[in-house]
């Protein structure tokens, strides 16, 4: 008997045992000279690759090496790659910022926008909801249909979820009826101004941004409360960039983070300029992550 | 599978059809019993407009806003690439499993590794990882493994053993199994095989939604933007490289390809995605880290101390998250399988020769493939835009999706039936005719379904409602690995048992498994 399905299964066995040496061969090739940046996607995608295409072609012509930003799903992907040192550089958020440095050793913060020093939450309501603005938020607001941004986000979830608690000493969902992660401010907007959710915690500089441009029905939905002031978003960078990039790497890409003047490009973020920031200014936020059990 | 038609009606005793109808009231009085409990609620007020949003994107597709030709083929590729290699890394290591699968221990690891969903494995393994090629390779093979493993043990045992006596006595176990056993599977191997690929491409472009960049990268984009146009070509973009695949996959291409696709995805590193190394104490760090629960993390030695520790770590993931994430999980799983059930009694004549003719029947054709060929996270994800959160966008996505496969599949399976030419026609040739002679077949069918409506269930959970997925998201966003490790394990444990007690039940229904065809 002639085995005739041996030379069908030999070919399938080989390729099957060549591939797995080949798979790990391939993921360590080094592209040493390319800086490759992140953000968190806390707003349309679109909007996102506009914004960081033309931040990739200044800090390319800053720093003379090419410089690529890649966008990622979620808030959770962004830290990942930061910590897998597949981006170098980040553009976090206070939380993420803080789960960042604490993944990679020796990561730090090196700028901030000058609002992100002093950031808040609006509390955005639907018309339907009845709610009207006040110094406080009302507690008519208990049972109601509400939604965070992403789960990981500062000005989304984090901070807003902190004031609740004080204020009325509930977690969220024992508060509302519904609690939705929307996923980025933009959706949230989106949601809240549809009457999904009656109302939301929003970023204060997304929701400037979209009245500003109109974009948003301010007789439909509108904010009710703005939430104290905390520090906010922040870019950092591996602690190993020296040694990948040359001695100084960091303080240069410091330098050129901080002599951002064009104004096309400060208001995508949208930020008047960037100032210094380091790892101690967000002592508050990490703290704030432990009292609502976030971090441990 | 095909030689079952008449006979089961001879043999179909009454107490037999008296089973199939308490099975059959059970499962609905069960799903009866949840609807109270479950939240199914409309929260977008117009749900209309957004529906009509959508159905106009559908008729004006379009590549325009969101990427080029280049972008969208580069995503082809990648989706197919990621499938292509994710398989043969499966059926390599799915088969030497099947060998021995006499071992508990390599049934119960088998059992275990599939247990635990694509996207599961796709957010673990990006921690290692990172977005690379490799995450969503070992995110497919890993899962698909264990079930190559066990399908082709089943495959292996179920051959005609009479050839053995044509061997020499005292043959090695090499020739035993060659000349026997995989010799007369052969083509069963070949055909399961290939067939998986059909699933392998989904899971490729499921991985999309956690970031890799396959075509669910941009159709998550899109939908999430509202760019129902883009979505609606790029959906048409997969249905249709489903639809195609008998015309540019064959067994004996798969080398060939396999090789095309290593070679393709080398230098690419995913283009945008270079990765510098891998770094060494990260992986280390990883395991004898990350997902230690946090109580053994730093204690020296285990005692009772850390015991207790252990539990008061326990204990509140158990309350807040694991048990509403498991009867969540079940429960949804639970009410989608009786409404699959019903769209499938529905649905499965549109495409069998026994009730529509010819052109007709195409346009079946056409319908169900589409409905079968788009993963229940996608159907969700829309059904979401449409309703707003609550459990009924998963409940419509779970069962349209699962109710087309087992549509299709008991139409094939009617197709040949064999009626008396004056047999009745229409809706008493359905009733009468037809109905009672597949329906022990499409008991069991929904039987085999319900495991894997249950891990999908499961994973829905990543789009917002409570099941175990939300929990597990959450552990993620949260970099608590050890949360996500304990969740996932027990996500894999509720599997484990709803897989054993469908199994009890299938075997109560007097039918062998029929894995072969209802893998989907």
């Amino acid at each position: 008997m002639k085995s005739f399905y041996c030379w069908k299964v030999i070919p399938s066995f080989l390729t099957c045992f060549l591939l797995l040496p080949a798979l790990s061969g391939f993921s360590l090739t080094v592209h040493a000279q390319t800086l490759v940046f992140t953000a968190i996607p806390d707003q349309d995608e679109t909007r996102l690759r506009q914004r960081f295409g033309k931040v990739a072609t200044y800090l390319s012509e800053q720093l003379n090496i090419p410089v690529n930003y890649i966008p990622v799903k979620s808030y959770t992907a962004a830290v990942t790659a930061f910590r897998n040192n597949q981006v170098q550089l980040a553009w976090f958020g206070g939380l993420s910022g803080v789960q960042a440095r604490r993944l990679s050793l020796g990561a730090r913060a090196l700028a901030q926008g000058a609002e992100d020093k002093m950031f808040k939450t609006y509390f955005i309501a639907n018309k339907g909801s009845g709610l009207t603005p006040a110094s406080q938020l009302p507690d008519s607001i208990a049972g109601m249909r509400f939604t965070f941004g992403s789960k990981g986000s500062t000005s989304g979830r984090l901070m807003p979820e902190y004031f609740l608690r004080q204020q009325f000493d509930k977690s969220p969902d024992k508060l509302f009826s519904r609690v939705g992660f929307s996923g980025d401010h933009q959706k949230t907007i989106e949601l809240v101004a549809s009457g999904a959710y009656q109302l939301g915690a929003v970023n204060y500089a997304v929701w400037e941004k979209n009245v500003a441009e109109s974009r948003v029905d301010t007789d439909k939905v509108f904010v009710i409360w703005v939430t104290p002031s905390y520090p906010d978003y922040q870019w950092t960078i591996r602690g190993d960039v020296d040694a990948q990039f040359g001695a100084g790497f960091s303080q240069r890409v410091q330098h050129a983070l901080l002599s951002m003047r064009s104004p096309d490009l400060l208001a995508s973020f949208p930020r008047s300029a960037f100032i210094p920031a380091q790892n101690s200014d967000y002592k508050p936020i990490e703290q704030v992550a432990r009292s609502i059990g976030l971090m441990e | 599978m095909r030689n079952n038609n008449g006979g089961s009606l001879v043999s179909g005793t009454l107490t037999q059809a008296g089973d199939y109808r308490r099975l059959s009231a059970v499962f609905l009085l069960i799903a009866l019993l949840t609807v109270p409990f479950a939240d199914l609620d409309i929260t977008v007020m117009d749900a209309g407009g957004v529906l009509e949003d959508i159905a106009w994107g559908m008729v004006t597709p379009t590549l325009a806003g969101l990427l080029s030709v280049s972008d969208l083929l580069k995503a082809v590729c990648m989706t197919v690439a990621f499938a292509l290699l994710a398989l043969v890394l499966a059926a390599g290591f799915g088969f030497f499993m099947a060998l021995l699968m006499r071992f508990t221990a390599v049934r119960f690891f088998a059992a275990t590794i599939r247990a635990v969903h694509e996207l599961f494995w796709g957010l673990l393994l990006m921690q290692l990882f990172g977005l690379t090629p490799l995450t969503a390779i070992l995110a497919i093979a890993i899962p698909y493994a264990g079930m190559f493993a066990r399908v082709y043990k089943e495959l292996l045992e179920s051959v005609d053993t009479g050839a053995y006596d044509a061997l020499a006595p005292g043959s090695d176990l090499l020739s035993r199994w060659s000349y026997v056993r995989i010799s007369q599977a052969w083509p069963q191997l070949r055909s399961y095989t290939l067939y998986r690929f059909e699933c392998a491409l989904r899971s490729s472009a499921v991985l999309g939604f956690i970031g890799l960049p396959t075509l669910g990268f941009y159709l998550e984009t899109a939908f999430n933007q509202g760019l129902y146009s883009e979505a609606a070509a790029l959906l048409y973009v997969f249905v249709l490289l489903i639809a195609t695949i008998p015309l540019w996959m064959r067994a004996s291409l798969w080398p060939i390809y396999s090789l095309l696709a290593l070679y393709w995805l080398a230098p690419f590193q995913l283009a945008p995605f270079q990765i510098q190394t891998l770094d060494q104490t990260l992986l280390q760090r990883f395991f004898t880290e990350d997902i230690i629960p946090l109580p053994l993390r730093h204690s020296e030695q285990f005692g009772a101390s850390t015991g207790l520790a252990l539990w008061q770590w326990f204990v509140p993931i158990w309350s807040a998250q694991l048990s509403p994430g498991l009867i969540n999980t079940l429960m949804l799983s639970l009410l989608a399988l009786p409404l699959t059930g019903l769209l499938a009694l529905l649905w499965f004549p549109a495409t069998s020769v026994l009730f529509v003719s010819l052109p007709w029947r195409g346009v079946g054709h056409i319908f169900m493939v589409v409905l079968r060929s788009v993963p229940e996270i996608m159907l969700a994800f829309v059904a979401l835009m449409i309703f707003g959160l609550s459990w009924l966008p998963a409940l419509l996505a779970l069962s349209i999706h699962n109710g087309a496969i087992i549509a299709h599949l008991m139409s094939r399976y009617s197709s040949v039936l064999n009626l008396r030419i004056d047999a009745e026609r229409g809706i008493n040739r359905y009733f009468f005719e037809v109905l009672p002679r597949v329906y022990q077949q499409f008991l069991s069918y929904l039987l085999y379904r319900w495991e894997i409506i249950l891990r999908e269930s499961a994973i829905l959970g990543i789009l917002g409602i409570h099941t175990l997925g939300f929990y597990i998201d959450s552990s993620f966003a949260e970099f608590r690995f050890d949360r996500a490790m304990v969740l996932i394990t027990f996500a894999a444990l509720l599997n484990i048992a709803v897989d054993r007690l469908a199994l009890v039940l299938r075997r109560r229904l007097h039918k062998k498994t029929e894995s072969v065809l209802s893998c989907y």
